[in-house]
C-alpha cells in the first residue's frame, strides 16, 4: 500500500517513459518496432495471434480435407504427421497464449488504473522475439526431412532418437516462446502488484485481472520446466546424454511426466484468462454484479494448485501402479469442483438479470455451454479404467478441442468484440458479429462433436488414414471445419472494417459495463491514466 | 519505498524463481529415480554387489523367467540359456544368457534389465550381472553372459513368479553416424 500512496513516484515513472512522445504514437514502423506503449505492444500481440490463429487453422484444414475420405488422397501420411504437429504447436504457443497477452497488456493497465505495464522495455522484448522463434518454427517446413512430424506432445524417443534433423530448430524455437512467456508473465505480475491505483484492493480487481495474476503465475512455475525438458532433448540428440534413452539407462516415460508437469498447468494458462474474461462479459451483458465474486477469485486459485497434482491422468495408459491411478483420478475429479463452482457462478449471474444479446455476450453464453461439455467429457476420460479405452482416440481430439475451440477461442473473440469499440473508437457491426458468431457456433459443434463417437468406436489420433466404418461422421466433421475454417474470414474482416471506419462509440460502449477501462474515451487515448484514479 | 525499488525486488525474485524451476526440471531426473526405488516402481534393480549368505527358505519355490528382447534395429543372436528356472528364496542361483554377433562388424551391446511384477524388483539382488557393462563382441564372435542373482526371503508371499526381462541395446560408438544417414535418407523420402 505503502506503493500506492507515492502517487508522485508514478507520475515521474509514467513521464520518463514516454518523454519522447507525450502527443501520441511514433509515426511509421519504427513506432511499431520501438513501441513501449502497452496498447501498440497489446495490438502487435493481437494481429501476430490472429495471423498465427489463420495459419494454424490453414493447416486445421489440410487434416480434415484429408480425413474427408478413408484412403490417402492429398498429402503423404509423413507430411500429415508434420501438419498435426505443427498445427497445435501454432495453436498452443501462437494463437491461444500471445492473444492472452495481447489482451492483458492492452487492459491490464487500464483496468487497475495504472499508465502503462510495469517494464515496459522488456515488453517490447517480450513481443518482438515471438515472431523469430515462429519464423523459426515454420521454416521447418521447408527443411530436408520436413517439420517436426512427433505431434505437438513431442514424446521422446520419437523426438530424440526418431526425430527429423528440424528438431533442434523447434527446440530453439520453444526455448524463444518460453523466454517470451516468461518476461510477458513477470511483466504482468509487477504491473498487477505494485502498479494499481490508490484504493484499487486486491479484492476489487476485475476478474480478468485476478485470472491473469494466477496464470501469470502459472507460467514462471511450468514455462521453465518446459525450456529444461527441451534442453535434454538437445542434450540427448547432440552432446550425447541419455535423460530418454534406454540404452544408456534413460527412460521414455521420465519424457512423459517431465513433460505433463508442464503441460498440465499449460492447459490452465490457456483456460484461466478465458474465464476471467467470461467473467467480466457476462455481468455486464446481465446488468448486474458477477455473483460469488470472492469465490470466483478462490476457484481460479484453487484450480491453479490442483493443476500441479494431475499430470499423470496423461498418461495412465503407461503402467503406473494402482495407488498412482487412483491418485491422479481423484485428484483430477477434484478440478471439477471449483471449474463447477464458476459455471454455476456464470449461471446465477444471468439468473433474473436483464439480459442482452449482443455478440460478445453471445459468444460468452456458447462458452458457458460448450466448455462445459469439454469439461464433462473431461471427467469422463479422468475415470482411469475407461481412459484405457478412451486414450489416443478422437474423444481425446474432441475433448480438447472442446475447451479450446469454443472455450480459449471463444473467448478471446468475445474479448475482441467486447473491447474492440474500446481499442478503435467504433462501434461494432452486430449483424456481422452475430452472423459470425453462429456459423461459428454450428461449425464447431458440426466439427469435434461426431469426433466423440468415432473416439468412442475406436478411431485412433494422429493417422491420415482410417478404417471404413469412421467415414460418415469423418466427412461430417471435414464440412464443418470448412464452414467453421471460412467464417473466421467474416472475424478478420469485421475486425478490419472497424479499424477502419463505423459509428462513434461512447466512452461507456455497453449499457451495463462497469470498470475503469470504461470511464477513458473511445478510443482509448494513447497514454491513459498518467494520474491515478481514484478508485472508491 | 519507490515503485522503481518494488519492481526490481518483485522481479529479481520472481527471474530467481524462474531459474530454480528451470533446475527443478532437471532436479526431476534424480528425483524419478530416487521416487522409483524407494517404492519399487517401475521395475528397476537396485540391489547389486555382493551379498550376505541367509538361510535358504525350502519351502518356496519361486519360478524366474528369464526373457531377452533386441531392441529396435539390433541384429545380435541373444536370449537366455534357461528360459525358465525354479530357485529358492535365499538360495545363490546362477544363469547365462546367451549373445551372438553375426554382422560382420564389431559392435557394443548394452542390456536393460526389467522386473515384474515392479514390486518384486527390490527382492531380487543381483550379485553379477552382464548388464553392469556394455559387451564388445567381434564379427561372428559368441559369448555366454553370466547372471548370478538370490531372491530375498522377505519376497512377499502372494509373489509366486517373477520376470526378468532384457533389452539389448545397440551402442557402438559409430551407430549415432550411421542413424542419422538413415534418417535423413528417410525423411527425403517423405
Amino acid at each position: 500500500m505503502a506503493i500506492l500512496d507515492t502517487t508522485g513516484g508514478l507520475d515521474t515513472t509514467a513521464g520518463e517513459l514516454h518523454e519522447e512522445h507525450h502527443h501520441g504514437p511514433a509515426k511509421g514502423i519504427g513506432r511499431w518496432l520501438f513501441t513501449t506503449n502497452h496498447k501498440d505492444i497489446g495490438s502487435l500481440y493481437l494481429w501476430f495471434s490472429l495471423l498465427m490463429f489463420l495459419t494454424g487453422g490453414v493447416m486445421a484444414l489440410l487434416i480434415r480435407a484429408e480425413l474427408f475420405q478413408p484412403g490417402l488422397q492429398l498429402v503423404e501420411p509423413g507430411f500429415f504427421n508434420q501438419m498435426t504437429t505443427m498445427h497445435g504447436l501454432i495453436m498452443v504457443f501462437g494463437a491461444v497464449m500471445p492473444a492472452f497477452v495481447g489482451l492483458a497488456n492492452w487492459m491490464i493497465p487500464m483496468m487497475i488504473g495504472a499508465p502503462d505495464m510495469a517494464l515496459p522495455r522488456m515488453n517490447n522484448w517480450s513481443f518482438w522475439i515471438l515472431p523469430f522463434a515462429f519464423a523459426m518454427l515454420v521454416s521447418t517446413l521447408f527443411m530436408d526431412g520436413g517439420a517436426p512430424n512427433f505431434g505437438w506432445t513431442f514424446y521422446a524417443p520419437l523426438s530424440t532418437t526418431y526425430a527429423p534433423p528440424s528438431v533442434t530448430y523447434f527446440i530453439f524455437a520453444i526455448h524463444i516462446m518460453g523466454a517470451s512467456s516468461i518476461m510477458g508473465a513477470i511483466n504482468i505480475i509487477a504491473t498487477i502488484l505494485n502498479m494499481r491505483a490508490p484504493g484499487m484492493t486486491m479484492m476489487k480487481l476485475p476478474l480478468f485481472v485476478w485470472s491473469w495474476l494466477i496464470t501469470a503465475f502459472l507460467l514462471i512455475a511450468v514455462m521453465p520446466v518446459l525450456a529444461g525438458v527441451v534442453t535434454m532433448m538437445l542434450m540427448d540428440i547432440h552432446f550425447g546424454t541419455s535423460f530418454f534413452n534406454a540404452a544408456g539407462g534413460g527412460d521414455p516415460v521420465l519424457f512423459q511426466h517431465v513433460f505433463w508437469f508442464f503441460g498440465h498447468p499449460e492447459v490452465y494458462i490457456m483456460i484461466l484468462p478465458a474465464f476471467g474474461i467470461i467473467s467480466q462479459i457476462i455481468p455486464t451483458f446481465s446488468r448486474k454484479k458477477l455473483f460469488g465474486y470472492a469465490s470466483m477469485v478462490y476457484a481460479t486459485a484453487s484450480i491453479a494448485i490442483l493443476s500441479f497434482l494431475v499430470w499423470a491422468h496423461h498418461m495412465f495408459t503407461v503402467g503406473l501402479p494402482l495407488v498412482g491411478e487412483l491418485f491422479f483420478m481423484f485428484a483430477t475429479m477434484l478440478i471439477a469442483v471449483p471449474t463447477g463452482v464458476k459455471v454455476f457462478n456464470w449461471v446465477a449471474t444471468m439468473f433474473r438479470g436483464s439480459l442482452t444479446f449482443e455478440t460478445p455476450m453471445l459468444f460468452a453464453i456458447a462458452f458457458v455451454v460448450l466448455f462445459t461439455i469439454g469439461g464433462f467429457s473431461g471427467l469422463m476420460l479422468a475415470i482411469a479404467p475407461v481412459d484405457f479405452q478412451y486414450h489416443d482416440t478422437y474423444f481425446v481430439v474432441a475433448h480438447f478441442h472442446y475447451v479450446l475451440v469454443p472455450g480459449a477461442i471463444f473467448s478471446i473473440m468475445a474479448a475482441v468484440y467486447f473491447w474492440l469499440p474500446k481499442w478503435t473508437g467504433h462501434q461494432l457491426n452486430e449483424t456481422l458479429g452475430k452472423l459470425h458468431f453462429w456459423l461459428s457456433f454450428i461449425g464447431v459443434n458440426i466439427t469435434f462433436f461426431p469426433m466423440h463417437f468415432i473416439g468412442l468406436a475406436g478411431m485412433p489420433r494422429r493417422i491420415p488414414d482410417y478404417a471404413l466404418q469412421f467415414a460418415d461422421f469423418n466427412m461430417v466433421a471435414s464440412i464443418g471445419a470448412f464452414i467453421f475454417g471460412f467464417s473466421q474470414l467474416l472475424f478478420v474482416w469485421n475486425v478490419i472494417q472497424n479499424v477502419r471506419s463505423g459509428e462513434k462509440a461512447s466512452a461507456q460502449v455497453w449499457e451495463g459495463a462497469e470498470g475503469l477501462e470504461w470511464t477513458v474515451d473511445s478510443p482509448a487515448p494513447y497514454h491513459t491514466f498518467s494520474t491515478p484514479p481514484k478508485v472508491d | 519505498m519507490s515503485l522503481q525499488r518494488a519492481n526490481r525486488r518483485l522481479i529479481t525474485r520472481l527471474l530467481l524463481a524462474a531459474v530454480l524451476m528451470f533446475g527443478f526440471g532437471f532436479a526431476l531426473v534424480p528425483l524419478y529415480d530416487v521416487f522409483c526405488r524407494v517404492t519399487g516402481l517401475n521395475g528397476k534393480i537396485t540391489n547389486t554387489g555382493p551379498v550376505e549368505q541367509t538361510a535358504i527358505d525350502e519351502q518356496r519355490q519361486i519360478k524366474v523367467r528369464l526373457i531377452g528382447v533386441n531392441n529396435e534395429g539390433m541384429p545380435w543372436r541373444f536370449g537366455p540359456i534357461d528360459s525358465l528356472v525354479s530357485v529358492n528364496p535365499g538360495e545363490m542361483r546362477q544363469t547365462a544368457f546367451q549373445a551372438t554377433n553375426p554382422t560382420g562388424r564389431s559392435m557394443v551391446a548394452q542390456a536393460i534389465p526389467s522386473v515384474a511384477p515392479g514390486e518384486a524388483a527390490q527382492y531380487l539382488h543381483k550379485v553379477n550381472c552382464f548388464c553392469f557393462n556394455s559387451q564388445t563382441l567381434a564379427a561372428g564372435e559368441s559369448v555366454d553372459m553370466p547372471l548370478l542373482f538370490v531372491i530375498d526371503a522377505e519376497l512377499p508371499e502372494h509373489i509366486h513368479s517373477i520376470t526378468l526381462s532384457y533389452t539389448l541395446f545397440d551402442i557402438s560408438p559409430d551407430k549415432t553416424a550411421s542413424r542419422s544417414e538413415e534418417t535423413q535418407m528417410g525423411g527425403s523420402r517423405i
